[in-house]
């Protein structure tokens, strides 16, 4: 009872933290409209010379844009959560203070993590996504039930993407800069995630392995579910299986990492 | 409660040891394993109530011991309690009843308004509501945070951010509160603030206070009693007085005559440095400059003096140079 709430709490300031940058907000709801447009006329020169790709027909490819516009700062595909800040701390041993706390380390910045993506859901998900439907014909659900749905699986998207984040921030306890390990991590999740073209297009095995790896779960998860494609309890079942997976050796690597605080920050 | 053991040690520390294992790198794909000793044997306790002093250069080992108290770091040896609990193992549980503030760093939310970190810091120590508003009200009184609250942390000022982060340590009505160089950058007022509310927390609360520092000063306002510690072991243990006499230390008289003189005579002081008309003249510092200055004034055509502590730095290089030097007359 005591936990939730300083968890809800430290949600809480993680939605105001980016709700304080107004300006930075207002540019990145700009940059995906703008990002958004660009990508669908691509698409449409895509579906145009290879009608039914992947299994969509024209407005399903376009909606599947704006579902990764939209989704595109929430999920974190491109890095820009916490895991900065984290690696930061880390470095300069600012981690110290976080480990001496009456609190969970890895809760604590899953709890923050959720709040912002909240806030980057209601400002960088709601506009371009609008933007987009009023722009292009899009095959947007009419059940409450499907948009619910929908909702579900970004929250365990998100769950997922800190998951993986999480592993990534910590290796800078061995490597001191990260920023390698975490530019690497955002390529691979902007393909993987099907941020850049849906999973259902890359054929054969290539397809089969990107569908079944973790960063599904970012993007093409909760598209699959907002365009119909898919049942919800079986995306759920593999992003919880994901999320469980790494968390768990989240857990483990963080155990091994705080033996290490020594060394860092004198 | 549970806590101090029988013989009122509220923090305890029995041989205490800290090894590092630093591995460096001596050439491609080789490297070197070295076993540092950040902590070296340390015992000492602490009573409650206790203000103390913990002191030396740094890489001495003062943050590692801090770690071990906090839970953060496992001792490699040893038996370390802090109000009857063992820290590694139970750092959650006492964490509710230690603060902890590191100067140099922040626990205080940076992109949010103060307050918010305090509405944080109310559910994360599960403080009561009433006892949570009423310590928020004294430390904001004290502390002069009225009208800060709701700046936002990064618009602070080093001396604000600093009492806001003493705050936030003391909100849950902390046993003991470990600070670690709680003045370092602050202007002179911003010091007197600080150091004024530790005296009236320790004083009216009872709340033990391990204090490190590079300012003698701190410790001269604060501590009656402080610990000295080097390349990870202890070097003295006691009022500070006692450090000057056991480290030797001097002060030095500058004294500004009329005209430019021979070196003066004033045993027990002696010139160490003549300019013009000024003189330099070291005395132990365990002495009192008075009658000193009363024999310059009545025997030199004196115009002007100032007095000049010895800092901790000096004291204790001194004092390592004695022991280093009594060792080598033990061995010959």
């Amino acid at each position: 009872m005591g936990t939730g709430r300083l968890y809800a709490a430290v949600a809480a300031g993680g939605f105001r933290r980016y709700a304080t940058y107004r300006t930075a907000t207002a540019a990145g709801v700009f940059t995906n409209t703008v990002f958004g447009v660009i990508l669908a006329y691509t698409y449409l020169a895509l579906w145009h010379e290879r009608p039914h790709l992947g299994g969509y027909d024209q407005a399903q490819a376009l909606t599947y844009v704006w579902i990764g516009q939209a989704l595109l700062v929430v999920v974190s595909v491109m890095g820009g959560g916490f895991e900065d800040e984290l690696m930061e701390r880390i470095r300069t041993g600012d981690i110290a203070i976080d480990l001496y706390r009456p609190a969970d380390l890895q809760l604590w910045w899953l709890a923050g993590d959720l709040g912002r993506a909240l806030f980057q859901l209601l400002a960088r998900g709601v506009i371009p996504m609008a933007a987009g439907a009023l722009l292009f014909p899009l095959a947007l659900p009419t059940r409450p039930g499907t948009w619910l749905a929908f909702l579900v699986a970004v929250v365990l998207g998100t769950v997922v993407s800190f998951a993986i984040r999480f592993l990534i921030a910590l290796t800078a306890f061995w490597l001191m800069d990260g920023a390698g390990v975490a530019q690497v991590s955002w390529i691979t999740a902007t393909f993987c995630s099907g941020m850049l073209l849906p999973l259902n297009v890359f054929p054969g095995v290539l397809g089969e392995i990107v569908r079944a790896l973790p960063w599904a779960s970012l993007i093409q998860a909760p598209a699959d579910i907002l365009l119909g494609a898919a049942d919800p309890l079986t995306v759920y079942a593999r992003q919880l299986l994901w999320a469980a997976a790494l968390l768990t050796a989240g857990r483990l690597l963080q155990s091994a990492a705080t033996r290490r605080v020594v060394v860092v920050g004198g | 409660m549970d806590g101090a053991s029988v013989d009122g040690g509220f923090i305890e520390l029995e041989r205490v040891e800290k090894v590092f294992d630093v591995r460096r790198r001596t050439g491609f794909l080789k490297s070197e394993r070295r076993r540092v000793r950040a902590v070296d044997s340390i015992s000492f306790t602490v009573a409650r109530g206790e203000m103390v002093g913990y002191i030396g250069p740094n890489g001495a080992g003062k943050s590692t011991t801090i770690k071990m108290l906090t839970g953060i770091l496992t001792p490699s040896g040893g038996r370390l309690r802090v109000a009857g609990i063992d820290p590694s193992r139970e750092r959650t549980r006492l964490a509710r009843r230690i603060g902890v503030v590191f100067g140099q760093r922040t626990t205080l939310w940076w992109d949010l308004p103060l307050i918010d970190s305090y509405r944080l810091m109310h559910r994360m120590y599960r403080i009561p509501d009433l006892r949570y508003r009423q310590n928020l009200d004294r430390c904001v009184e004290l502390l002069e945070l009225r009208g800060l609250l709701d700046v936002p942390v990064r618009q602070l000022s080093l001396g604000q951010r600093m009492r806001g982060d003493i705050a936030a340590a003391l909100l849950h009505d902390p046993e003991v509160l470990y600070l670690d160089e709680p003045t370092i950058g602050l202007d002179v007022i911003s010091k007197a603030k600080v150091r004024d509310f530790l005296r009236e927390l320790n004083a009216e609360r009872g709340t033990t206070v391990l204090l490190t520092t590079h300012d003698l000063q701190d410790i001269e306002q604060l501590c009656s009693r402080v610990m000295v510690i080097d390349h990870g072991r202890l070097m003295y243990d006691g009022p500070l007085a006692g450090l000057h006499e056991v480290g030797d230390s001097e002060r030095t008289l500058v004294v500004d005559l009329e005209r430019e003189l021979p070196p003066i005579e004033v045993p027990p002081a002696r010139v160490v440095r003549v300019e013009g008309s000024r003189q330099w003249l070291a005395f132990p510092a365990s002495e009192s400059a008075a009658p000193l200055v009363a024999r310059v004034a009545a025997e030199y055509p004196l115009v002007d003096l100032s007095v000049r502590e010895p800092d901790i730095e000096a004291v204790i290089a001194k004092m390592y140079a004695g022991q280093a030097g009594q060792a080598e007359r033990a061995v010959s």
